[in-house]
């Protein structure tokens, strides 16, 4: 895989810079295991080429002196993917891969707020990365959809991965292939058709 | 794989200037943040990069991402150039929800729209 991170950085030179009177920018996350396809469904429908960064959460609890500065702090550095489609001349959609597991959640809290919702993308060989991301998810009311990431070798049907989940019947499941733009796209089609249906039974 | 790999945690204190909180909580990580003047001689590099990154709208995640920075040291280093008027941010509205049914209701189609056109 192609690598930058030795090259010094480039910073004059923003690639596919927004438009002026961008404003508003809208979030959504696509959450699973590691090596579920997050950054290649981000690939699949971003405008760039996703970019990684960092969160770092110094894990300082009580009576910790803020004056210790970064040393004799335990901090949890994540690193997550993401990329952006504008969506037009005054709003822009970023989309965030992020790890779901148990230990990096309480990075993501942050991150997932005021977020449209979220994708969690499965993998039938490990489907038990994305049990914890499915109850915080519901735990904090974020709308989400799962997707069955399947590179075509499917063995199982999606009402064996819905059982195999403990999945509320009104969660969407649906298969793809991340690889595919045509295909992610669907997937967040249907995320956003989930959130107006949940915002149209809530009004009920 | 790391984008901050070799990064030393003694640059990243340097960067800041020892603080490690401080940051204006109210940075979303989509924040878009807006330069308002150019760099000036003498100016903290990662302030001035900032400042040629951001003269169109950029969030805070990817001026993080070019930067080569965490985001918790960028939201930093922004709060210093919000402080001093020379960035502005331009924060999200919460997106349409369950719970914040009629925030932005045109928002919705307006990324359905723009999926389809994809």
């Amino acid at each position: 895989m192609h690598s930058t991170t030795s090259e010094p950085a480039h910073v004059n030179e923003p690639v596919a810079p927004l438009a002026a009177g961008t404003e508003q920018a809208l979030k959504i996350a696509v959450v699973g295991g590691f090596g579920v396809g997050k950054t290649t469904m981000v690939r699949s429908v971003s405008e760039i080429r996703p970019l990684t960064t960092e969160e770092t959460m110094s894990q300082a609890g009580a009576g910790v002196d803020d004056n210790n500065g970064v040393e004799g702090k335990r901090t949890t550095t994540v690193a997550f993917d993401f990329g952006r489609i504008t969506l037009d001349e005054t709003s822009v959609l970023y989309l965030f891969g992020a790890p779901g597991q148990e230990r990096f959640w309480f990075l993501w809290d942050r991150l997932f707020t005021g977020a449209l919702g979220a994708v969690v993308l499965v993998d039938t060989r490990r489907l038990q990365d994305c049990f914890y991301a499915i109850d915080r998810l519901e735990a904090q009311g974020t709308p989400f959809v799962v997707a069955h990431n399947d590179f075509g070798e499917t063995e199982h049907s999606l009402e064996d991965v819905r059982a195999a989940l403990d999945l509320d019947p009104d969660i969407p499941l649906i298969r793809c292939d991340a690889r595919e733009r045509a295909s992610a796209k669907k997937v967040l089609i249907e995320l956003v058709h989930h959130v107006r249906f949940l915002i149209t039974k809530g009004a009920r | 794989m790391s984008p901050h790999r070799g990064e030393s945690p003694d640059r990243l204190y340097v960067i800041t200037s020892g603080r490690s909180s401080g940051a204006d909580d109210s940075l979303d990580a989509v924040t878009l943040i807006v330069s308002e003047s150019a760099p000036a001689p003498g100016m903290q590099s990662e302030h001035a990069d900032i400042l040629r990154l951001c003269v169109s709208p950029m969030a805070v995640v990817e001026v993080a991402a070019h930067l080569r920075l965490p985001v918790t040291v960028v939201r930093i280093l922004l709060t210093d150039l919000i402080d001093t008027g020379q960035v502005t941010a331009r924060h999200p509205a919460p997106a349409p929800s369950p719970a914040h049914p009629l925030a932005s209701p045109d928002v919705l189609e307006k990324v359905l729209v723009a999926l389809h056109n994809l």
